[in-house]
C-alpha cells in the first residue's frame, strides 16, 4: 500500500548563476519501492527539471550513485523505506550528488572529469607479452579466482564519491581505478605486472595514499570491495617484487612485519626509521633522505616525550612477548610456504562452514 | 563482569594514560579485567595486507587465549583499530571450517586453538559500555554529570566500517553509541562533519599532507562547532589528532588547539576520577579547560 515520503533534494543548476537550494518533494509510494522511484516521481508530477541520471533502475547500469542521508548508494538500490527509517522519525528523507566531483546539475556530478579520468590513468585494458595465442588463452580457473571480485565493478562511482582519501587529496588515483589496476595485476595473462605495480606504489597518489577507512567498501552496491584490492595491489608490490617506493609503502610494511616478528607488539619508536630506511633500521637513520624525513618528523617525537606520553626508555626499548619464540615460530611457519594462502570472502561469502571450502591463493610468485 | 582484556600494542606503548585510565575506570564499573599480556599485536591493518594467513593465526591465537579464561563474558579491547582488524580475521576464521582448522594448526604446538563460538565475542569499550553496562546502569554510576561540556565524538573507521563485518546487523545503532555515551555522562554531543571520518594515521609516514590534511580539517569542523575537547576509542586516532595536532594545523592553515580524550579518560571525569590520575597531563594539547570546568563542577 502507498505511503506518503518526504524527499529533501539538494538543487543546484551552475548555469543559472544561483547559489544551491533544498527543495522538499511528498512523494507517495509502496514502501518496496525505490529512493530512485520517488525522485522520478517528484520529477514527473512535480518539477520536471529535478536533474539525475539514471537507466536501467536495477543496480545494473551504476548510473544513479547519490548521497541518501550522508551515504553514498545508488538511488535504484535503496528502498525508500528503508531511506525513510533511516532518516529518522519526522525527518526527510535528504538527497544529494556525490562528493567529489563537480555538480553538473543537481544530483548529476561530472563522472568524467575525476572519475573516468582516473581510470584511464591506470590503463584499464590487458597488456599481454608477446604476439597473442593462436587460440584463446588459456587460464586455471583458481588464477581468476582472486580477480573476479574487482570484475563484478559496475563504474557507478560511488567509492569515488565516498573516498575520503580524495576529499583532501584530489590527485590520489582513488578506490575504483585502483580495484581496476587489480583487475589487471592479478590476471596472469597480463605481461605488464611488475610496471603497472611499480607505478602505481612510485606515484605520490598512488596505492599508498589510500588511509584504509572501509569508505568504498562500505558503499560499494557490488561489494567489490575497493579497498581490498588496494590491499591485494600492496601485497604484490611488497611481498612479490620488493618495489621498495619513494612513498615508504613497502617500508612502512616490511618496518611493522619484522617489529611484529622480533618483539610480538609494536615498538612505535622504530617504525618511523624503518619506515623511512626501505624496512632497515641502519638504513633509515643514515641514508639522506631518510634522515631529512626522521628529521621533519623529530618536532613531534620531541612533543610526544614533553608531554610524557614518550620516555627515552621506552623509545630506546622495547620488551618482548613472555612468549615470543611462538610469534617467531608463526612467522617462520607461514613466511616458509611456497603460497600465501588466502580465503576470498567474496567467493566464500560468511558463514558457509557447511559448504565447499574456495581458498584462492594469493600469488604463484612468492 | 569478568573480561579477557587485550589492552593493545598502543594503549601501552605512545598512550599510557589510555591503558592506565581503563585500569582506574575497570573496578568502578564493576568490569575484572584479565590481561592477556602474553597475546600479540593485532597488524593494524598492515600485517593482513602483507599476508592474510599471518595475520589471522596471530589474532587466532589472542582469541583463543581469551577463550581459555575462565569465567570471562567475553574479550575486551580499548582499540577501535584492533576491534576492526580482528573483527576481520574473525570473520574469515568463523567463515571457514577448513581454514580454520589450517589456521589453528600453527597453534598446536601451544595447545591453543580457535573455536568458532556465536556466543563468544569481541568488544570495544565502547560497544561493551552500551550492549553490556547498559546507558541506564552507566548513568546511576554518574557522580560528576559533565553538564555544559561540549564533546565532539571522533569514533575511528575501524569501528564504523563495514558495517557487515562490525555486527550493525544486530546492533544498528553501533555508529551513535559515542554520542549515547557522550550525553549519558552529561555533556553535550556536538555534531560535526568528521565524527565518522578518516584521522587520517594510517597514511602518516606515506603521504603526510593527506594525513594531516584529514586530522585538521576535523579539529577545524569540531571547533567550529563549538566543541571543548573531542573523545575517541581509539588511541591511533588520538595519535593523528593529538600528537600531530601543531602540525595539522600547518596543513589546514589555522590555528586548532583542542583537547583529544580518551574514551575511558572522558567516563572517568564523569565517575569522579580526578583528571591528574587519568592520565589528562599527558596530553599534547593540553586539557587545562577542559579540567577547569570540570573543577569548577565537582565545585557547583
Amino acid at each position: 500500500m502507498a505511503e506518503n515520503y518526504t524527499l529533501k533534494i539538494r538543487r543546484y543548476n551552475p548555469e543559472s548563476g544561483d547559489t544551491a537550494f533544498w527543495h522538499e518533494y511528498g512523494v507517495e509510494l509502496d514502501p518496496e519501492r525505490s529512493v530512485l522511484d520517488g525522485i522520478l516521481q517528484a520529477k514527473d508530477r512535480e518539477d520536471a527539471s529535478i536533474g539525475i541520471r539514471c537507466s536501467c533502475r536495477a543496480a545494473i547500469c551504476g548510473s544513479c550513485a547519490v548521497r541518501i542521508n550522508g551515504k553514498t548508494a545508488l538511488a535504484c538500490n535503496t528502498r525508500i523505506s528503508d531511506a525513510a527509517d533511516r532518516a529518522g522519525a519526522d525527518a526527510p528523507i535528504v538527497v544529494e550528488p556525490m562528493n567529489n566531483m563537480p555538480v553538473l546539475k543537481d544530483l548529476i556530478v561530472d563522472m568524467d572529469a575525476v572519475h573516468w579520468k582516473k581510470v584511464r590513468r591506470v590503463v584499464p585494458w590487458l597488456l599481454p607479452d608477446g604476439p597473442p595465442p593462436e587460440r584463446e588463452y588459456i587460464v586455471p580457473a583458481e588464477a581468476m579466482i582472486d580477480v573476479t571480485q574487482s570484475m563484478a565493478c559496475i563504474q557507478c562511482g560511488a567509492c569515488v564519491g565516498a573516498c575520503l582519501s580524495l576529499e583532501v587529496d584530489p590527485e590520489f588515483i582513488g578506490p575504483a581505478a585502483l580495484a581496476k589496476a587489480y583487475r589487471f595485476v592479478g590476471d596472469p595473462r597480463d605481461g605488464q605486472t611488475e610496471e603497472r605495480l611499480k607505478d602505481l606504489a612510485e606515484d605520490p597518489h598512488g596505492m599508498y595514499d589510500c588511509t584504509h577507512c572501509f569508505a568504498c567498501i562500505e558503499v560499494c552496491p557490488k561489494d567489490v570491495a575497493p579497498m581490498s584490492q588496494i590491499m591485494r595491489l600492496r601485497r604484490r608490490a611488497t611481498g612479490d617484487y620488493e618495489i621498495k617506493d619513494r612513498n615508504n609503502g613497502y617500508g612502512h610494511e616490511k618496518g611493522f612485519v619484522d617489529i611484529i616478528e622480533k618483539w610480538g607488539t609494536l615498538h612505535e619508536a622504530q617504525l618511523l626509521p624503518r619506515s623511512f630506511g626501505d624496512g632497515s633500521m641502519i638504513k633509515g637513520q643514515t641514508e639522506p633522505g631518510a634522515v631529512k624525513q626522521l628529521v621533519e618528523a623529530l618536532p613531534t617525537a620531541l612533543r610526544g616525550l614533553k608531554s610524557g606520553k614518550v620516555t627515552v626508555k621506552k623509545a630506546l626499548l622495547h620488551p618482548k612477548l613472555p612468549d615470543q619464540d611462538q610469534v617467531r615460530r608463526i612467522f617462520k611457519e607461514i613466511h616458509f610456504k611456497d603460497e600465501r594462502l588466502e580465503l576470498n570472502m567474496y567467493i566464500v561469502g560468511e558463514n558457509s562452514d557447511e559448504e565447499e571450502p574456495a581458498m584462492g591463493e594469493g600469488s604463484q610468485e612468492t | 563482569m569478568k573480561l579477557a582484556y587485550w589492552p593493545g600494542c598502543v594503549s601501552r606503548g605512545f598512550t599510557p594514560e589510555l591503558h592506565g585510565s581503563m585500569e582506574l575506570v575497570a573496578p568502578k564499573l564493576d568490569l575484572e579485567l584479565v590481561e592477556l599480556d602474553r597475546a600479540n599485536c593485532c597488524g593494524a591493518g598492515v600485517i593482513a595486507e602483507h599476508n592474510q594467513e599471518l595475520v589471522d593465526t596471530l589474532n587466532a591465537r589472542t582469541f583463543a587465549m581469551a577463550q581459555r579464561v575462565e569465567g570471562a563474558a567475553g574479550m575486551m579491547n580499548v582499540c577501535s583499530t584492533c576491534q576492526g582488524a580482528q573483527s576481520e580475521c574473525q570473520e574469515r576464521l568463523d567463515a571457514d571450517g577448513d581454514y580454520r582448522e589450517e589456521v589453528n594448526s600453527h597453534l598446536k604446538a601451544e595447545s591453543l586453538s580457535y573455536e568458532r563460538d556465536p556466543d563468544w565475542w569481541n568488544k570495544n569499550f565502547l560497544w561493551l559500555l552500551v550492549e553490556e553496562i547498559g546507558l541506564e546502569a552507566l548513568a546511576e554510576k554518574v557522580v560528576r554529570p559533565l553538564e555544559g561540556l561540549r564533546i565532539a565524538p571522533f569514533y575511528g573507521c575501524y569501528i564504523v566500517r563495514p558495517t557487515g563485518r562490525l555486527g550493525y546487523d544486530k546492533h544498528p545503532e553501533r555508529d551513535r553509541y559515542l554520542d549515547q555515551v557522550i550525553e549519558v555522562l552529561g555533556a553535550e554531543s556536538v555534531e560535526y562533519a568528521g565524527s565518522h571520518k578518516c584521522c587520517g594515521f594510517p597514511v602518516i609516514t606515506m603521504n603526510r599532507v593527506t594525513s594531516l590534511r584529514q586530522a585538521g580539517r576535523h579539529l577545524a569542523d569540531a571547533i567550529d562547532a563549538g566543541a571543548d575537547c573531542l573523545v575517541t576509542p581509539c588511541p591511533l586516532c588520538h595519535l593523528n589528532l593529538d600528537m600531530q595536532q601543531p602540525d595539522a594545523s600547518k596543513y589546514v592553515e589555522r590555528d586548532l588547539g583542542v583537547p583529544v580524550l580518551h574514551l575511558p579518560q572522558m567516563v572517568g571525569l564523569a565517575l569522579g576520577l580526578e583528571p591528574k590520575d587519568l592520565g589528562m597531563d599527558k596530553h599534547v594539547v593540553k586539557t587545562r579547560e577542559v579540567q577547569r570546568k570540570v573543577a569548577e563542577l565537582a565545585a557547583a
